[in-house]
């Protein structure tokens, strides 16, 4: 994967952030792991990827993150019904808005969000996911992009 | 009053949507989180106006502005979406579309798209 490829998604990230609350985000430096440890915080929303590019884009953040930005978007209904939807939410934004870079064979799927366990999340052993750390606030999160 | 109908699958930015609207101009009908409940809405409450996301369960939102476009030519979609590429956003708007807003947005980039699709609409 390209520097500028994922240029794209932090600067989704960023954009996200930026256009939802007063706290601008840090991105930390991105680093590569293998698929069988993947990364994941308290919930995770996660986009399938398919059209010429395939595999999965994902955001993953802990319940206080989730909660603070809630608020940040006016939203004071911090049930966990809107932390799932909201970090569903905000991979489904991130991965859209990568579409233009890669077009519109960039073909995303609706948000299936899953909560607590990394092990429940499933991706190709034979490659290797890169992670875009995240800090916002006094929280962390991350972007995890597995394409092939 | 215009009868606006929010149609998106989140229920955060349905709520961000029925919060940012200007409540002077516009009157909330009808909230759906698909394709197929927005068309049974938009059939029961007649909206002037509809915000419609893409990325939807059920049916997307391209297929679901060419069938409201069919019960009443005369309505104005705006699409919300974060679906950046030039090609999706042309294609809304050959459908039928006559404004798209990505996502995120603000409050004013909302209300400033909703005031420029809805100048024309008759009242």
């Amino acid at each position: 994967m390209s520097e500028a490829t994922l240029q794209v998604f932090i600067d989704g990230v960023v954009r996200y952030f930026r256009h939802t609350s007063h706290k601008e985000v840090e991105v930390g430096t991105p680093y590569l792991v293998d698929n069988d440890n993947p990364a994941a915080f308290d919930y995770t929303g996660i986009i399938g990827i398919s059209g010429p590019t395939k595999g999965c884009v994902y955001f993953t953040a802990s319940r206080i993150l989730l909660k603070h930005l809630l608020l940040s978007l006016g939203e004071g209904d911090t049930s966990d019904e809107n932390l799932i939807d909201l970090v569903g939410e905000v991979a489904n934004t991130i991965s859209g808005n990568a579409r233009s870079e890669f077009g519109q064979e960039f073909m995303i799927s609706v948000p299936v969000v899953i909560t607590g366990a990394p092990s429940n999340i499933h991706l190709p052993q034979a490659s290797r996911s890169y992670v875009i750390p995240i800090y916002w606030k006094a929280y962390s999160a991350a972007v995890v992009i597995c394409l092939s | 009053m215009l009868k606006l109908m929010i149609v998106d699958d989140s229920n955060i930015i349905r709520n961000k949507i029925s919060r940012g609207h200007d409540d002077a101009k516009f009157s909330l009908v009808a909230t759906a989180s698909n394709g197929l409940d927005a068309i049974a809405q938009f059939k029961k409450h007649q909206p002037d106006v509809v915000t419609m996301d893409l990325t939807m369960p059920e049916m997307d939102g391209i297929d679901c502005i060419s069938t409201l476009m069919a019960l009443n030519p005369e309505v104005a979609i705006l699409v919300v979406s974060a679906l950046s590429d030039k090609a999706t956003g042309i294609q809304a708007l050959q459908m039928g579309a006559r404004g798209f807003l990505l996502k995120p947005f603000t409050e004013e980039e909302l209300e400033n798209a909703l005031n420029e699709i809805t100048e024309q609409v008759d009242v």
